[in-house]
């Protein structure tokens, strides 16, 4: 493309472009010229911020998705599912592949990244466990993401040969992610003493893990959505036949597992005695909004858009569950944590913080445009007619 | 049995699991290495000098031998500085030590107590079992150290530091983690007896030794003169206890020392659930594989019913036309 199409492109994109922009520059300064302490709002009483409440915590558990729809539709075999899967596969690799470059935002020595695998493991850390299922994971998902494109540029016979492994690929899946997402809250076990009582408890692990799979699948629908309305054209008509069923399957599992959620986190706190916090000060209120406004709420609309099989209902609750699971994220990892210190030395994201969010959010949709645009994500390729 | 009644049953095994093996893990005990050293700091006998800080300094920023244990050269004037300190100030990443000064309730809210912080030096370290590259490790002499040359600056070991002991250099392009490691290099290299805090101090306020040795040294000027010290070692047993103790004089909390933090070694707060990681990858192939075979049986089975059915009524249709 010559510069003067980008530039026509920019013009007809003025947000995007300026966020790219933004992005760029803030990207030069956090690795080449202020580093953290010049973009980042850290310090030694807050050493992580957004960037792992937001881009790690909440990106991994919304890019749950991708083992949740393989194994409703490729292990249980689901009637229906097959259709989900390439789009659900998709968000999960650019989801995790984003995670990791985010990461590299946020630790000191990026180029360094590998050594807990390769150099040095520390295998006693819960961190070092994340970082190896994450890695092993993205290698997964890219496997089984890679026929696409394969198929677009007319490899078939690589395409040939990763559909042959589709199983052990997607037992390989959910036995990362079931690791990785419980080791996210398992992370959190080591500091007790940082942490609001209403938010620690020894099943942070288990929490995170069943969370997980009413994220992803919430995400699912709520994508589902986007990409229905903006790429209804790049549907074939058996995508566009299966949506419904597929909105209708997840959105009774989820209100069923959102509903044991529930019941899992006051258990939590029924077992460890901790009602005295539930109604006092601010955690409390908190807790209450996220328990009954963010979980209860959007299971019970679940259930009633599944039997009223009204999908308008299903789609608020989708919003609500992913709005929820942010809210979540963030009383672990930043409202709820560092409570011992006094209010002045919290944290606050800085803006520039907040954009390099924002610009790896968008590269995620730009990808997720780019491929489903040219490759066949929301249809069967040609080659496969019938196949199936 | 439907996906999700499995993944309840599943949920269910794990959280029973869980419960198992934290009882199992209660078993444990280590109780740190026999000839350890450390130090046992008096908060009667300190008056807030500061020379303990500028001892560290100096010897810290003179006898480098690796880019992450220097510590930028401080001017002496800035430790003649006592007006400045206060009760919260905590250390960053050009210092490893700090002396921090309180106005205790206990006594009166007016009479100054100080206290020198720095790292505590766990007999079993939240830092080193939270590093994912091993950068920390507890040595047998009883200091903890860093080794920046495998650090990936994740930074979970100070959020894991039930102190906020370790700092960033977050100012620079390659930063490090700056802690106190108990002057271990200096002492193994032999420029220094003892950590250099404990040498600069005029008031024996610090007093360096064998573990055993000062806890019996702490008992003892605590059963000396009755009622002057309130009758717990700080370091004992916190946190499974440490190498740097504390004695003192006004109640631990009111010069900045948390006392709600228990006496679980850290490692043990993760210990448990990271013994069912095998658990779940040895598990979930086997079940998850089993599923998957169950399930193609049963549409195979179903199908085959199907065409066995079609079969049996053309046949029928065929006899009786066939009449």
């Amino acid at each position: 493309m010559s510069p003067k199409t980008y530039l026509q492109f920019a013009k007809e994109h003025p947000i995007l472009s300026l966020i790219f922009v933004v992005g760029v520059v803030v990207t030069i300064n956090r690795f080449l010229v202020g580093g953290l302490a010049a973009t980042t709002n850290l310090d030694d009483n807050n050493p992580w911020g957004i960037w792992i409440s937001f881009d790690l915590l909440c990106g991994v558990a919304l890019a749950a998705g991708g083992y949740t729809t393989t194994a409703a539709g490729l292990i249980f075999n689901i009637k229906g599912f097959r259709t989900a899967i390439k789009p659900a596969i998709l968000t999960a690799f650019l989801g995790y592949a984003f995670v990791v470059y985010a990461l590299l935002y946020d630790v000191g020595q990026p180029w360094r990244l590998p050594y807990p695998v390769f150099w040095s493991p520390g295998t006693s850390s819960v961190l070092f466990e994340v970082g190896l299922c994450v890695m092993l994971y993205v290698t997964v998902l890219m496997i089984e993401w890679m026929p696409n494109f394969t198929d677009w540029v007319g490899w078939q016979k690589i395409s040939h040969i990763i559909h042959k492994c589709t199983i052990p690929l997607t037992v390989m899946g959910v036995v990362l992610s079931t690791m990785h997402q419980s080791s996210l809250g398992m992370l959190y076990l080591i500091a007790p003493h940082k942490m609001h009582p209403l938010w620690y408890t020894y099943q942070l692990p288990l929490q995170f893990f069943v969370s997980s799979m009413f994220a992803g699948m919430s995400m699912v629908i709520f994508e589902g959505t986007i990409s229905h309305h903006y790429l209804h054209s790049r549907m074939s008509p058996e995508y566009n036949r299966d949506h419904d069923g597929i909105l209708f399957s997840f959105a009774k599992a989820c209100s069923i597992v959102m509903l044991g959620y529930f019941a899992m986190k006051i258990m939590a706190i029924a077992g460890e005695d901790k009602w005295g916090y539930i109604f006092h000060g601010k955690y409390g209120l908190m807790w209450l909004t996220e328990m009954f406004g963010f979980v209860l709420l959007p299971a019970f609309l679940y259930a009633v858009g599944y039997r009223n099989k009204h999908t308008g209902t299903i789609k608020v609750a989708a919003t609500l569950a992913v709005l929820g699971i942010v809210f979540n994220r963030f009383n672990v990892s930043w409202f709820g944590f560092n409570v011992h210190l006094p209010e002045s030395a919290r944290y606050t994201p800085s803006l520039q913080e907040i954009i390099v969010s924002v610009f790896v959010v968008t590269l995620i949709i730009l990808c997720f445009r780019f491929i489903s645009k040219y490759m066949a994500i929301f249809s069967d390729h040609p080659a496969y007619k019938g196949h199936h | 049995m439907n996906r999700r009644h499995f993944l309840g049953l599943a949920g269910a095994a794990t959280a029973t699991a869980v419960a198992g093996t934290a009882n199992a893990a209660a078993g444990h005990s280590f109780e740190g290495y026999p000839n350890s050293y450390g130090v046992l700091f008096d908060a009667s006998r300190c008056i807030g000098c500061r020379q303990c800080e500028m001892g560290c300094n100096t010897i810290n920023s003179k006898n480098v031998t690796e880019p992450w244990t220097t510590l930028p050269q401080k001017d002496a004037k800035v430790f003649e500085d006592l007006k400045g300190m206060n009760a919260t100030n905590r250390t960053d990443a050009t210092m490893y030590t700090l002396v921090n000064k309180y106005e205790p309730q206990a006594l009166g809210g007016k009479e100054p107590v100080f206290k020198k912080m720095q790292c505590m030096h766990c007999k079993e370290p939240a830092c080193a079992s939270a590093c994912f590259v091993k950068a920390f490790t507890k040595q047998p002499e009883g200091g903890v150290t860093y080794n920046g040359s495998v650090c990936v600056g994740c930074r979970y070991c100070m959020v894991a530091c039930p102190w906020d002991v370790p700092t960033y250099e977050y100012k620079k392009l390659v930063p490090y983690v700056q802690k106190c490691h108990m002057c271990h290099p200096h002492i193994k290299s032999g420029v220094a007896k003892l950590p250099a805090c404990v040498s600069a101090c005029p008031m024996e306020a610090l007093t360096w030794g064998k573990r055993t040795d000062l806890l019996k040294e702490a008992w003892k000027r605590i059963g000396n003169v009755p009622g002057k010290y309130l009758p717990h070692v700080y370091g004992e047993r916190e946190m499974g206890g440490t190498n740097w103790m504390y004695i003192s004089n006004v109640p631990f909390a009111q010069i900045g020392l948390r006392e709600d933090l228990g006496t679980t070694p850290a490692p043990q707060l993760t210990s448990s659930a990271l013994g069912l990681v095998p658990l779940v990858a040895c598990l979930w192939p086997v079940l998850l594989g089993g599923i998957w075979q169950i399930t193609k049986w049963k549409d195979k089975r179903a199908e085959d019913e199907k065409q066995k059915a079609v079969a049996e009524a053309i046949a029928h249709e065929r006899a009786k036309a066939g009449k």
